[in-house]
């Protein structure tokens, strides 16, 4: 019989053994490969895939055919649950490994769920900001702006190369290149500058260059798109459109970085940079920004006080903490709350976490508003490692027992 | 008579370690009180004996500095005492600048500052220098410093290396050379008095100026003069000293004396600290000390507690446990191994008796560490090194209760020998008791996930130490019979599976930790990773044990590729320096790594000999044939 054949596979501890010796080698190639590829790269060429081509080890690329985290959890996941149907006892020699087997299927379908459906964003708040909105920490949209009309193309739309047509923009859009992760420099006047890279816009005063995607997990890419819009009675110019501009962090970011320039001029730069583009085309003007992509909340988080503080004489951070109000006009829900280093918010299907911060001495150094990150997570499967974590403890637990007890009556003379 | 070798050997240890906590007296100047004075320095209270000493580690890595390093040991070279230097160097640093303080061991650098080499002769060692012998080269030193600071840490040379370190030891020397007056004051003393006096003049001047009205240009620069000598040392970020005064905090000297404009005042115990500087520098031991007890007994009532705790930490420091639990594990490993030979009794019960010694000892250490602290056991790679050795000399103890074969014994002592060892060395990075990080800052996560995660790493370093113990004694000698052979597989298994359990809960706190710090519950960061492996490695081993494909040598050899995961998970992943977790950096240790796993996998290869060429298990010829 096949199906009984294909079962027995599919149950057996040979494969089990199998899979978790491909797990060490996976997890330990794709821990080396971040030196090379930076932890997202790795997470997405080694973790988050069926299948894993070539790899990179200390600097040097090798040639490799491996299962991907996704196809070792599977096959992990239809063995635990094979094995279960076919060898489950309820004796109390095995209920501790089915226990903890169980439990191990448990994490592997939360990690599964979290995968397909957990949502990182994030919320940059300066004190006394208000917000009904979370940024996603990894894409962003282009947007154009025309009075109230909004019109949003994700990122992951605009390929070099591509044409665009929306039917609320009176244009086609042209991608001429999209860099998922970009630097600028400002074009001095007195400097000599190569050719600027359009005559519209931003790209009269910065500079754009592509630049490697980030590899650090503290860091974050910043697209910039390079567009040629045209009518039906032609060409309306290249634009440039940057992440660098469409995030009040990155604008600071910018600033702060020609500070030593002149407080002057580092503050000018700023505002060159947050100009507004506006394109005018079948009688209407439209704004164009990339900006991370949001999501809307039928709340609102009010950022009232950032600090964060050191232990006395030294630079150690101690605490980071913001107090917020959180108000929800429809349950009628006003409250203060404090958000801190393990101490996150859970509200509305959301985990508010502290995450960054730049407030206390640097930031009154610097005559710097306090600001504050938090991340923001949604994540329906949160609650399974706790389960998981739970019973295969205690699986383990009372296995581990049985045993000793186990071996130290039989140990006892008679 | 036999029956009392064991208890007299525990006891003539014991009085050793005994004898040592006793305080060394005093000749002149009164070191050993002004070792207890309470400091604030890397944001906890300290007292000057462990600033004194971590300073010191870091300088020189020793905790004592031998002024004449040249002059072998018969030959009785000057040996100072920690605080001695400190006071030295932070009083008096005329003499301190001329004592052989800094250790430096790259050529290059060596060559670099045009230092001297080995010369008994000219008084030098080739390896310790003083900032004397240093400072003319400082130029050129600056230079490649600036350099080698641009390159990243993972990538640099091991000469760049030696540039960065020095850099680290040079400031930390001029930051401590500014903590109790500027370092270039000639007569301190003096000096503040001069200040104080010239205080009203110098106000005068500058408001002067400041509203335009004529002022003596000279007054108005020597005012600035100061000014600027007080901003250098308050720049240096050097350990507040002074205790606090109205505020909670305590106060650097450099604030203190910027502040004295303002405030109309010179604080009263800048002035005791003064006292002593000026007492040190004309070596006036009973002014000194006159000066010190008046400052000590100012301390009272307010800093009682302060003191408190710097006097229990200068008896933890002077009881240095692991040093002495360390020499205590070399000693019974010793024992221990003779005893399979001579299956001598006696020496297994030394054995354990010195490993139950060392074993209070480690653990009171641990505890005084924890009091200290007020924290759970492990919070840094140093306490890790610490708390690592102490569950492995444990669960070996347990094991030795039951099998009374001395491989308990010899696990305990080789791994609790091992773990301090590595712990001494992480010691030189600084402070071992340094103040928690924001998101570390959470006495619930570091008692339970750390904990678990390290008592993972304990057992799994206790199956590959036995697994070691088999392979070595199956090989090299006789002594492994079958029965013995079979009771180490049944202590491996076991332990694997106790590893299996820690490791895996262990790791899944970790991921509810983060999940509540940063709002993920994996992130595939190398430390995860690390940890990860180490569940998995130990999940295959019971897997392929339970399914039968091995049996007693392969589940031995599989225990030894525990060490190299479990040393890779607690070390290797910290080398790639990448991820949110990688805090415990360490340069030298990489080739350490490299050699412990090149090791390890000479040894599953030695296990993989087959069985004909071990000198255990052979067969014997059957008497009754002859």
């Amino acid at each position: 019989m096949p199906i009984k054949k294909i079962v027995e596979l599919f149950s057996s501890l040979r494969l089990m053994v199998v899979l978790l010796a491909f797990a060490i080698v996976l997890v330990f190639i794709g821990t080396i490969a971040q030196a090379d590829e930076g932890l997202y790269g790795a997470q997405a060429h080694y973790f988050k895939r069926w299948l894993v081509v070539g790899a990179s080890f200390f600097g040097h690329k090798i040639p490799l055919l491996l299962p991907g985290g996704y196809l070792l959890g599977t096959l992990l996941l239809v063995n635990l649950v094979c094995a279960h149907i076919c060898r489950f006892q309820l004796t109390p020699k095995k209920i501790g490994i089915q226990l903890a087997h169980a439990g191990i299927i448990v994490l592997l379908v939360g990690q599964l769920s979290t995968d397909l459906l957990s949502r990182e964003l994030q919320m940059h708040l300066a004190e006394g900001e208000t917000r009904d909105f979370a940024d996603s920490a990894t894409s962003y949209e282009l947007i154009f702006l025309s009075g109230n009309q909004v019109t949003a193309i994700p990122e992951k739309m605009l390929k070099e190369g591509g044409e665009l047509k929306s039917d609320s923009l009176p244009f086609t859009l042209r991608v001429k290149s999209a860099w998922k992760n970009s630097d600028l420099t400002f074009r001095a006047p007195m400097l000599q500058n190569g050719a600027p890279l359009t005559t519209n816009g931003l790209g009269r005063n910065f500079n754009f260059k592509k630049v490697e995607d980030v590899r650090k997990m503290d860091q974050l890419n910043v697209p910039t798109v390079v567009l040629e819009l045209v009518a039906d009675a032609g060409s309306l110019g290249t634009w440039v459109a940057s992440g660098w501009a469409g995030e009040a962090s990155l604008v600071e970011a910018v600033r702060n970085n020609y500070a030593p320039m002149g407080a002057e001029l580092a503050q000018k730069i700023a505002g060159l940079l947050i100009a507004p583009q506006t394109i005018v085309a079948g009688g209407k003007s439209f704004i164009l920004t990339l900006r991370p992509a949001r999501v809307y909340n039928p709340f609102s988080i009010t950022l009232l006080q950032a600090t964060h503080t050191v232990y006395p004489g030294t630079d150690i951070p101690k605490d980071f903490r913001s107090r917020v109000l959180l108000n929800n006009p429809q349950a009628g829900e006003r409250r203060e709350v404090e958000i801190s280093m393990n101490h996150p918010l859970r509200y509305g299907g959301y985990t508010y976490y502290q995450y960054q911060m730049d407030a206390g001495a640097s930031a009154m150094a610097g005559a710097r508003t306090p600001t504050s990150v938090l991340q923001v997570v949604r994540n329906p499967g949160w609650l399974t490692p706790y389960i998981g974590c739970a019973m295969v403890g205690l699986g383990l637990a009372i296995q581990f027992l049985y045993h000793l007890v186990g071996f130290v009556t039989k140990r006892k003379p008679a | 008579m036999k029956k009392w070798i064991p208890a007299g050997v525990v006891c003539v240890m014991a009085l050793w370690i005994f004898g040592e906590l006793r305080p060394p007296l005093d000749k002149d100047f009164g070191f050993t009180q002004f070792a207890r004075l309470p400091l604030t320095a890397g944001g906890r209270i300290v007292p000057m004996d462990s600033l004194a000493r971590n300073s010191l580690l870091q300088i020189r890595e020793k905790q004592t500095l031998n002024t004449e390093p040249w002059k072998g040991w018969s030959e009785k070279p000057r040996i100072l005492s920690a605080t001695e230097w400190l006071a030295n160097v932070m009083m008096h640093p005329s003499v301190a600048d001329a004592w052989p303080a800094f250790r430096v061991d790259n050529p290059d650098l060596i060559s670099l500052l045009k230092l001297p080499e080995k010369d008994l002769a000219k008084q030098s060692d080739g390896k310790h220098f003083s900032w004397n012998q240093i400072q003319p080269a400082l130029e050129a030193f600056d230079r490649e410093n600036e350099r080698v600071q641009t390159v990243e840490s993972a990538r640099r040379t091991a000469y760049e290396n030696a540039v960065a370190k020095l850099h680290r030891r040079l400031t930390l020397y001029v930051r401590l050379k500014n903590t109790v007056q500027p370092a270039d004051a000639p007569d301190w003393p003096a000096g503040l008095a001069a200040y104080e006096a010239f205080i009203p003049e110098g106000i005068a001047a500058v408001k002067a100026q400041q509203a335009g009205q004529p002022f003596d240009p000279a007054v108005f620069r020597r005012f600035a003069g100061y000014v600027e000598s007080f901003q250098f040392m308050s720049r240096l970020e050097s350990p507040l000293i002074l205790p606090p005064a109205g505020s909670a905090e305590w106060r650097r000297v450099g604030d203190v004396l910027l502040a004295a404009p303002r405030d109309g005042e010179i604080d009263r115990s800048l002035r005791d600290y003064a006292t002593m500087a000026g007492a040190l520098a004309a070596n006036h031991p009973s002014e000194f000390n006159a000066a010190l007890q008046e400052y000590t007994a100012s301390l009272v009532p307010a800093q009682a507690r302060a003191m408190n705790k710097a006097r229990w930490e200068v008896f933890f420091n002077r009881m240095e446990p692991f040093y002495h639990a360390m020499v205590l594990y070399i000693l019974a490993g010793l024992l221990a191994v003779f005893s399979w030979f001579n299956l001598s009794e006696t020496l297994r019960r030394s054995a354990v008796g010195l490993i139950g010694l060392a074993f209070v000892i480690h653990t009171a250490g641990l505890i005084f560490r924890m009091v200290l602290e007020g924290r759970p056991p492990v919070t840094n790679l140093y306490s890790s090194a610490i708390f690592i050795g102490w569950g492995a000399v444990l669960l070996g103890m347990i094991l030795e209760k039951f099998y009374k074969n001395g491989i308990g014994c010899v696990a305990s002592a080789g791994i609790g020998f091992l773990t301090l060892i590595i712990a001494h060395h992480l010691a030189l990075e600084g402070d071992t008791m340094e103040m928690m990080r924001a998101v570390l800052d959470t006495n619930f996560w570091l008692a339970t996930h750390v904990v678990a995660v390290t008592v993972g790493y304990a057992s799994t370093f206790v199956a590959g130490f036995l697994a070691l113990v088999y392979i070595l004694r199956g090989v090299f000698t006789k002594t492994l019979d079958a029965d013995t052979g079979k009771s180490l597989a049944r202590m491996i298994y076991g332990i694997v599976c106790f590893a299996t359990l820690f490791s895996f809960v262990g790791t899944v706190l970790g991921g509810i930790w983060a999940d509540q710090s940063w709002g993920r519950f994996w992130g595939w960061d190398p430390k995860e990773n690390g940890a990860l492996i180490i569940v998995l490695w130990n999940a295959l081993i019971l897997h392929l044990r339970w399914g039968g494909f091995i049996r007693e040598r392969g589940l031995v050899l599989c225990a030894i590729g525990g060490n190299i995961v479990t040393s890779w998970s607690w070390f290797g992943v910290n080398m790639l320096g990448i991820g949110l977790h990688s805090y415990g950096f360490t340069d030298a240790a990489f080739q350490w790594l490299v050699l412990f796993v090149v090791s390890q996998l000479a040894l599953i290869a030695l296990g993989l000999l087959p069985a004909r060429l071990w000198r255990s298990f052979r067969p014997t010829p059957d008497p009754a044939a002859v």
